[in-house]
């Protein structure tokens, strides 16, 4: 299976270079009206104060960010024309483009790279992103320097994408409270390269070419049209008809498939390893026999990841084996891997002092917060029972009955989705770090600590060397793949589709929450 | 007893019901665990611990339940229906921006459905052992017992995608220009599929109740005297007959106006229509207890305005009505 996996995988590589050949040849074509979908109601445009998947896709064709990073994690220009990072790591300059200028026409300048920078920092809800900054100077109009209390390589990640986007502080710097801000749904003023033309809630985001791009001659597109559709079969309908030429973050296992089908469609799973979707077993580390890392080993040999790649997740997802998305640079393939053993797992069991007693040697409970992965938790509890773990499954009746049961950490065991959001500083950290336990849904939920951990996080965080910072997030995986807080089982498997009038669709590492000026229509 | 006195008194039993559907809701809201700042940070890819009080404070959410209704009581009682945390937007608007879309969905199928079902229903009851009869009442069972997503998504299947004759979802096509037929025949266009579905619930109502009180009508002694005075069967069937069968089909439809905005929820979903079921869907999943509760007082409102005129009109009609006050 790995081998075939494996080949799968060089294949859609091979496909993305001839495709991306293919591309290269045609001269984008310029005009257009672009329909694609988002797939749930999107309530806030602006990402300096609205992370998320729906904000970042007309987010980031509404504000410009300092950077953007190519399909191999390469940081690009952007607004920033240069930047630089000072021999100690605290300090980073950016050279702003000269000409760039909002949609109402005032110039960008280096006062609102430090308006923005403030903003973000006090109502974001990453709060590592900009954490070590301390300050910005802005010398002239045209360079801001970021001082740092300490080095954060993770800054250049949190300076493209969604996750930084430079608003004009002659509309937010107002007085009233940016998170709640008109601004952020009427008349928006961004400096991206689309403008606002019309935002109904529930139903649309219409976008317009921004002429005055500060990019020469882009985008190509004159409009784009974003459609709220949020039932996953009319989306599906709606692409194979033509309705709608492309969409994003598809997930549903046999619509991915059924779609691939379609001769004028292309689905991949390019351009999430910016948001590093994950999906995996939560296991709550302080209380009962899970306290014990040999009980969380042997659920890990129990639970058949093949079986939910393949049945579960019919083919769509990736396998995941630690914290980190696969695609990132700093994945590290070569830990633990748990494969199915069942008496490897009674062994264990055994081991830790829990035999057999009648039917079954203790019981568990399972919670999961959204119904897509009933089936996930109920395979748990049937592969379980082979070992003598008895399960019993909690419904949450919604989100927040599940989040609230999480950040308390009322649970034995959870499946779970949690984000990278670029850096491991970001998205990551946080559910390993010591000081990050039960503080809300997506904290350190596990309880885990493990002062190596703490130890390893901290200094790959100010690591400025990529080498060793790669060094000591290997580390990091080795001993969480070891230790089990998480049983990480595979990539969630968004997709982004589009028809075969989609020239240059956005699959780098940010996928749609990157600007689409590149993007055309052939015809 | 005078009209302006019941009207006084209804109006106090609203009020008093209105406030109970407050209160209810706002505790049922309060107790299930968990709270708009959880969905919100979900929305968001998850939120440091900070940001997440920092919501609840901005929100009131960390005060004690009793200062929460309170408050809610008394804007609502000042007609504010607060503020929603969720969509950043005045409830009142929120609701007034989404009704027109369910009100045309809804009464268009209700129309629909109104006359086709009634069409029907003559026909069955005309020819009672006729194939056309079975025909009708399977199509009637058929509509009411296939669940409307299901319905919807066939539908969409069959006139979307084999055929490209409506469009998928939304109730206007954004990319087209055009004076106003053309936005009108864009938005029937679009209202066809959604409406069809709707409406199929109505239609099954309609049709068995009108094949009923049509036979029953039709069995009566005046139609026999009818026919025997050598009317043509045309006549008699619809100038006679389907007047008097048609009372208790308008009284039915007078009640389904009542469950206009709960009916449209699922089928709305399904086809996104930007509608106030849209609406109540995300807002109960995403716990928005404004929204949620500006909803229901609205819904509750009109069901008692409703039911009051009801009232009013039958004490009209019929004088019978009220004589035992």
């Amino acid at each position: 299976m790995k081998h075939i996996l494996q080949s799968m995988l060089t294949a859609t590589a091979a496909v993305a270079i001839l495709a991306s050949g293919a591309i290269a040849e045609d001269a984008p074509r310029k005009g257009g009206t672009l329909v694609t979908v988002l797939g749930s109601n999107v309530r806030n445009l602006n990402p300096a104060v609205q992370s998320g998947i729906v904000t970042g896709y007309p987010g980031a064709q509404l504000f410009a960010a300092p950077l953007r990073y190519d399909e191999d994690w390469t940081p690009q220009p952007y607004l920033a024309k240069s930047w630089d990072v000072s021999e100690d790591g605290l300090t980073v300059t950016l050279n702003l483009v000269q000409n760039a200028v909002f949609h109402d026409g005032a110039p960008i300048t280096s006062e609102d790279v430090a308006f923005s920078v403030e903003t973000i920092k006090a109502h974001h809800p990453f709060k590592s992103m900009f954490a070590p900054v301390v300050s910005v100077d802005t010398p002239d109009e045209h360079t801001a320097v970021l001082n740092l209390s300490k080095p954060h390589p993770a800054l250049l990640l949190a300076m493209s994408g969604q996750l930084m986007a430079i608003i004009p502080k002659h509309i937010y710097g107002d007085g009233q409270d940016p998170k709640t801000h008109p601004r952020n749904t009427e008349n928006v003023i961004g400096s991206g390269p689309f403008k606002l033309v019309e935002y109904k809630s529930g139903e649309h985001v219409i976008l317009e070419r921004f002429d005055d791009f500060f990019i020469e001659g882009r985008p190509y597109l004159d409009k784009v049209v974003m459609r709220i559709i949020t039932d996953p079969a009319a989306r599906a309908i709606a692409y194979e008809n033509g309705e709608v030429h492309m969409g994003a973050f598809e997930s549903l296992p046999r619509i991915i498939n059924r779609l691939k089908k379609v001769d004028t469609l292309t689905v991949t799973d390019e351009g999430y390893g910016g948001i590093g979707p994950l999906d995996w077993l939560a296991m709550n580390t302080t209380k009962g026999p899970l306290a014990d890392v040999r009980v969380r080993k042997a659920i890990a040999h129990a639970v058949d990841k093949n079986f939910i790649h393949k049945a579960l997740m019919q083919g769509t997802a990736a396998d995941s084996k630690t914290g980190i998305h696969p695609d990132s640079p700093f994945y590290n393939a070569n830990v633990e891997d748990y494969a199915l053993d069942l008496d490897k797992s009674r062994a264990l069991l055994d081991a830790a002092g829990y035999p057999m007693q009648g039917d079954s040697r203790f019981s568990l409970t399972i919670d999961f917060g959204w119904p897509g992965v009933k089936p996930q938790v109920e395979y748990v509890k049937a592969a379980l029972k082979k070992v003598g773990i008895a399960v019993e499954v909690r419904a949450s009746a919604d989100f927040p009955t599940w989040a609230a049961r999480m950040g308390k950490m009322d649970f034995d065991m959870s499946w779970d989705t949690v984000f990278n959001w670029g850096d491991p500083v970001i998205g990551v950290h946080r559910t390993y770090s010591s000081d990050n336990i039960a503080k809300g849904v997506w904290s350190n939920t596990q309880g885990y600590s493990n002062a190596r951990v703490d130890e390893l996080m901290a200094m790959a965080a100010v690591e400025s060397d990529p080498a060793k910072r790669t060094a000591l997030y290997a580390e990091f995986q080795e001993i969480i793949a070891d230790e089990v807080p998480v049983y990480h089982t595979n990539t969630l498997p968004y997709h982004t589709v589009f028809n075969d009038n989609v020239g240059n669709p956005p699959l780098g590492i940010w996928g749609t929450s990157t600007p689409i000026d590149m993007t055309y229509l052939k015809k | 007893m005078g009209i302006l006195r019941i009207v006084l008194i209804r109006v106090l039993y609203a009020a008093a019901l209105l406030l109970a559907v407050l209160v209810l809701n706002f505790s049922l809201m309060h107790l299930a665990p968990g709270d708009v700042a959880d969905t919100i940070s979900q929305s968001m890819g998850g939120a440091d611990q900070e940001i997440l009080d920092e919501i609840r404070v901005s929100y009131g959410l960390d005060q004690p339940f009793i200062i929460q209704l309170g408050k809610y009581i008394a804007n609502v009682a000042q007609f504010d229906l607060g503020y929603s945390f969720f969509y950043n937007q005045p409830v009142s608007r929120l609701i007034l921006e989404r009704l027109p879309a369910t009100l045309l969905l809804v009464i268009t199928a209700q129309i629909a459905a109104l006359i086709i079902g009634v069409v029907l229903g003559v026909i069955s009851a005309r020819k009672p052992k006729g194939i056309s009869n079975y025909l009708v009442t399977f199509l009637a069972l058929f509509g009411y017992s296939a669940p409307v997503f299901w319905t919807g998504i066939l539908l969409l299947i069959t006139f979307s995608l084999n055929v490209h004759w409506f469009p998928v979802a939304g109730m206007r096509d954004v990319t087209i220009e055009g004076g106003f037929w053309t936005h009108f025949f864009d938005v029937a266009r679009h209202l066809v599929l959604p409406a069809v579905t709707l409406g199929s619930i109505f239609l099954a109502l309609y049709s068995r109740l009108s094949r009923a009180s049509m036979m029953e009508v039709l069995g009566s002694d005046y139609i026999r005297t009818a026919k025997a005075k050598g009317l043509s069967d045309h006549q008699v069937v619809y100038k006679h007959a389907l007047k008097n069968a048609l009372s208790p089909v308008i009284t039915l439809a007078g009640l389904q106006f009542s469950a206009v905005l709960s009916g449209a929820v699922l089928v709305e979903a399904v086809f996104s229509w930007p509608g106030l079921g849209t609406l109540a869907f995300q807002s109960i999943i995403a716990r928005d207890t404004p929204t949620i509760l500006g909803i229901l007082f609205f819904s509750a409102l009109v069901v008692i305005v409703g039911n009051l005129l009801t009232d009013l009109a039958l004490r009209l009609v019929d004088p019978r009505v009220g004589g035992r006050e």
